[in-house]
C-alpha cells in the first residue's frame, strides 16, 4: 500500500468506529439506567401490593 | 424484540465491516491521485446511504404518527433519527478528513457540505427539541411536525452536487464520474452491513422507549397510591 498521507486513511476509519462505539456505549448507559429504574419501580408496587 | 437477538445483529453487522475492511484494505488498489486515503470512501458513502434510509423510515414514522395518535409511531422517529444522526455525524467526520487531504481543507461552505451540516444541525436540533417537552403526546406531534420540516433538506443535500458547482465530487456511483466496478461493490457491501448495525441501534433504542412507557405507568401507580 502506498505510504502517502496513510495516517489519514486510519483517522477516517477510527472516527468512524469511533463515533459508532460513542453511542452504542451511550444506548448501553441508558440501557442500564431504565432497567435499573424499572427494577426499582416494581419492587415498590410489589411491596405496595404485599403490605394492603 | 428479546436482546440477545440485538446483540446478533449487531455483531453480525460489525463482522461484516470487518471482513469488508479486509476487502478495502488488502484487496483493492490505491488510488492513482489520492493515495489510500480514498479507502475512507468506503465508510462515508455507506454511512450517508445508511443515514437516509434511517431518515425516510423516521418521516413515514412522524407521517404514521400525525394520522394515528399512536406513540409507538413516535417511538420508531426517534430511533432511526437517532442512528440517523450518528451516521451523519460518522458522515460529516469522515468527508472532512478525506477533504483536508485531497482539497487541502477540512471544510468549504459550498453547497454539498452546508446542506449536509444543515441537515445534522435539523436533526440534531430535533432531539433536542424532544428533550425539552415533558407530555408525551404534545412532544409527538410537534417532533413530528420538525421532523417533516427537516426532510426537506434531504433532497437538497441529495442533488447539491448536481444543480450547483461544488467543491465536493460529482456522482461516483453513476455517470461520467463512475467509480471502477470492484470499489463500487465494496461501497455496496458495505452498506447493507452498516444498516445491520443501524438496525440493532434502532432495535435497542425502541426497547428502552417500550421499557420507559412501563416506566412511566409504574410511576403513576406508585404515585397514585
Amino acid at each position: 500500500m502506498d505510504q502517502r498521507n496513510i495516517e489519514f486513511m486510519f483517522y477516517g476509519l477510527a472516527s468512524a468506529w469511533v463515533i459508532l462505539g460513542v453511542y452504542a456505549l451511550t444506548l448501553l448507559t441508558r440501557e442500564r439506567k431504565i432497567d435499573a429504574e424499572l427494577k426499582r419501580l416494581r419492587g415498590l408496587v410489589e411491596n405496595r401490593e404485599e403490605t394492603k | 424484540m428479546r436482546k440477545s437477538i440485538i446483540i446478533l445483529i449487531a455483531l453480525l453487522g460489525v463482522g461484516w465491516v470487518v471482513w469488508n475492511l479486509h476487502t478495502v484494505l488488502l484487496q483493492l488498489p490505491d488510488d492513482a491521485d489520492q493515495g489510500p486515503v480514498y479507502r475512507i470512501m468506503f465508510f462515508h458513502i455507506p454511512a450517508w446511504f445508511s443515514a437516509g434510509i434511517a431518515v425516510f423510515i423516521a418521516l413515514g414514522s412522524s407521517i404514521g404518527y400525525l394520522i394515528t395518535k399512536n406513540l409507538k409511531y413516535d417511538a420508531v422517529a426517534l430511533a432511526t433519527t437517532e442512528a440517523a444522526v450518528a451516521f451523519l455525524t460518522i458522515g460529516l467526520v469522515t468527508g472532512s478528513i478525506w477533504g483536508r487531504i485531497s482539497w487541502g481543507i477540512w471544510w468549504t461552505w459550498d453547497a454539498r457540505l452546508t446542506s449536509a451540516l444543515v441537515c445534522w444541525l435539523l436533526y440534531a436540533g430535533y432531539l433536542v427539541l424532544r428533550t425539552a417537552i415533558e407530555e408525551p403526546s404534545q412532544r409527538a406531534r410537534i417532533s413530528a411536525v420538525l421532523q417533516i420540516f427537516a426532510f426537506a433538506d434531504i433532497p437538497i443535500v441529495w442533488y447539491s452536487i448536481e444543480w450547483f458547482r461544488t467543491q465536493h465530487p460529482g456522482p461516483v456511483l453513476r455517470g461520467s464520474g463512475e467509480m471502477d466496478g470492484a470499489m463500487k461493490a465494496a461501497v455496496y457491501a458495505n452498506w447493507p452491513a452498516l444498516m445491520l448495525v443501524a438496525a440493532a441501534f434502532v432495535l435497542l433504542r425502541l426497547r428502552q422507549e417500550e421499557v420507559k412507557r412501563e416506566i412511566d405507568s409504574l410511576r403513576r401507580i406508585v404515585h397514585a397510591g
